[in-house]
Order: C-alpha cells, then sequence, then structure tokens
C-alpha cells in the first residue's frame, strides 16, 4: 500500500480499522500541517493487502498494490 | 513499501476512481463525506455511466461535488436539487442525472422538493448525507438533529418542546408511492462501507432500469461539529445515530426486488 502523506488529513481511521494494526501517526507533519499516517517499518511485510485502509480513508489518499507471484 | 518498477508484476486494489478528479477533498479531517464521494465514483466507474451521469449539486457541505466528479456537474439552489435533476431526466431521458445533498439541504429548506419528486416518482437518484447538523455554516441544529444532542444554536441539548423532534427520511418517504428503492446505510465500518456501496449501485440501476425514485441516505460522521476525534466519531454515530435511525432498506418494490435478485452483489 501507498500513502500520499501530502493528501493525507490526519483523522487516522485506516490506523483504527487496519486489522493487521501496522500503521500509525507520522511523527512529522504534512504541507497541510497534519500528522499523516504512515507504515511502521518492522511490519511493512505483514500487509495482507486487504483494502480496509483505503476503504475507510475519506481523503481517498491510499493505494493498495499487490504483488503478483512469478508464474 | 516494496514495488516493482514493473506494472504488470502488480495488481492495482484499491485506488482513486476514474471517474473521480486528483484534487483532494476540501473536508474536514474523518468527514464522512469522503467516504461516500469515493463509493458514487466507484459505482459510476463500475456501471460505466460516467458519460453520461450528471452530478446535482447542493448547498452546504456537498457544495462542490461537481468539482470531485469527473462527470458534468450543476450547481442548484439550496434544496431544489431534486427538481434540477427533474428536469434534465425529463429533457434527456437517456442521462443518469444524481443529486448529492445533505440534511440541511434535503430536510430543511428542501422538504418540499424530495418530497414531491418522490410523489411525482420522478426516475432520478438522490444520494442524502445525514450527519445529523448543520456542518458547512458551523455546526447549528438541523431537522435531523437528535435530541438532547449540542449543536450551536441548541447549547443545552435539543428539547423537543422548543424545537420538535428529528425527521426520519427515510420512514417519511417510504410512504409514497412513488419512490422505487429507499435505503438507509453508514459508513462507519469497513462492513458498513461495503453495505453503503452496494445500495448507492442498486440505487443508480433502477434509475437505470427506469424503475422510479430511488434514494439512499448515508449517515455519516461529523467530528468538527459533534466535537468528537474522527475514530471517535464513528463510535458516536453507531451509539447515539442508530437508534434513531435503525439502518435497512425502507422500500423495494417488486422491480428492484427482482432486479437486486438478478444482478447479485455484482
Amino acid at each position: 500500500m501507498v500513502i500520499d502523506t501530502e493528501r493525507c488529513k490526519g483523522c487516522h481511521l485506516c490506523i483504527a480499522f487496519c486489522p493487521k494494526e501496522i500503521l500509525r501517526a507520522a511523527d512529522h507533519i504534512n504541507r497541510m500541517g497534519y500528522t499523516p499516517a504512515e507504515v511502521e517499518e518492522k511490519k511493512t511485510n505483514e500487509c495482507t493487502g486487504c483494502g480496509i485502509c483505503a476503504m475507510m480513508c475519506p481523503d481517498i489518499a491510499i493505494t493498495v498494490h499487490r504483488l503478483n507471484k512469478p508464474k | 513499501m516494496a514495488r516493482l518498477n514493473s506494472k504488470e508484476a502488480e495488481t492495482i486494489l484499491y485506488q482513486r476512481p476514474e471517474s473521480m478528479e486528483a484534487r483532494p477533498f476540501h473536508f474536514c479531517p474523518g468527514c464522512g463525506h469522503g467516504i461516500v464521494f469515493r463509493l458514487v465514483g466507484e459505482v459510476i466507474d463500475e456501471l460505466k455511466i460516467r458519460e453520461r451521469a450528471i452530478c446535482v449539486a447542493s448547498i452546504g457541505c456537498s457544495v462542490n461535488s461537481y468539482e470531485y466528479f469527473k462527470c458534468d456537474g450543476l450547481e442548484s439552489a439550496h434544496g431544489r436539487a431534486p427538481a434540477v435533476a427533474t428536469a434534465i431526466k425529463r429533457c434527456h431521458p437517456d442521462l443518469v442525472p444524481f443529486t448529492y445533498q445533505g440534511d440541511g439541504d434535503l430536510a430543511a429548506i428542501g422538504t418540499a422538493e424530495i418530497v414531491h419528486a418522490c410523489a411525482r416518482g420522478e426516475n432520478i437518484t438522490t444520494i442524502f448525507v445525514n450527519n445529523a447538523i448543520y456542518g458547512m455554516t458551523g455546526g447549528q441544529m438541523a431537522p435531523t438533529t437528535l435530541l438532547d444532542m449540542y449543536s450551536t444554536s441548541t447549547t443545552a441539548g435539543r428539547k423537543s418542546a422548543l424545537a420538535g423532534y428529528p425527521i426520519r427520511v427515510c420512514e417519511m418517504l417510504s410512504t409514497l408511492e412513488g419512490t422505487a428503492y429507499i435505503a438507509r446505510v453508514t459508513v462507519n465500518s469497513p462492513a458498513a462501507v461495503r453495505k453503503a456501496k452496494q445500495a448507492i449501485k442498486l440505487a443508480f440501476r433502477t434509475q437505470l432500469a427506469n424503475l422510479g425514485m430511488s434514494l439512499v441516505e448515508v449517515l455519516s460522521p461529523c467530528p468538527t461539529n459533534w466535537r468528537v476525534e474522527p475514530v471517535k466519531a464513528m463510535d458516536w454515530l453507531a451509539e447515539h445515530m442508530l437508534p434513531q435511525y435503525p439502518l435497512g432498506e425502507y422500500k423495494v418494490i417488486e422491480a428492484v426486488a427482482a432486479l437486486k435478485k438478478e444482478v447479485g452483489n455484482a
């Protein structure tokens, strides 16, 4: 998943609803003055691509990709 | 996260719908409007009606809706969106006008328009976002404000003796014979968002099949004017709004039920 941190308004709904709890609030602010959500570095591989973060994001700041396994 | 350069190596599961502009929303953080806009955009994409859809914007927080959809849009006078959509549909029956209205617009100043559009059975779709408060003007009492709920014009809570009772729009409109599909959904959890999308899609399908008036009421959080944090607003909605505004499909005429059965969840 990719978070457009400049679009994020820091409502943190994605953090609250992520079933794997891999998201957190960043320790910096973006251009609009909000603290965007980010993925914890240690947990980057735990994302299952369920897309719940993107579904709950009110600002369409999240894009979810799934890497295709080589056949 | 780790991304490969080759586009073929990854599948995009979620992204901005094609029928939505790239510009950021003007809403406050955590506002449910953003979710509802995205759902409408996704439905327009999936039904492939972007070329034919016309967004009729209303007054309130939803005032800029035509800025966000890549379809044609019209701004209507306060509360008059169903009348404008009626004119579009009658002049151009092949187009797909939909109104996007808030509770201050639809349930207060625009009550006459929506009631008569439903009574006439106009073949239009209305997305009605109910957040129980006037958002844009600063959190005043709306007709849908709950009893004892704080707003800037009912600072001691809404009292029925002075300010009457909240209007249940879906229940009221489902008594009218012209309506084909009326449902109330919410966006306070991922499962609820999925259901909301299905309801919005069925509402558009109702119009495409010329079955009559379709309306989807979406209960949506307004963290700024409820004075709670966005995440807590979702719980507040479940705790306070759902008892007053029960979810469900209030009217599904037989033809719509058949349509629903035919398409399933697709």
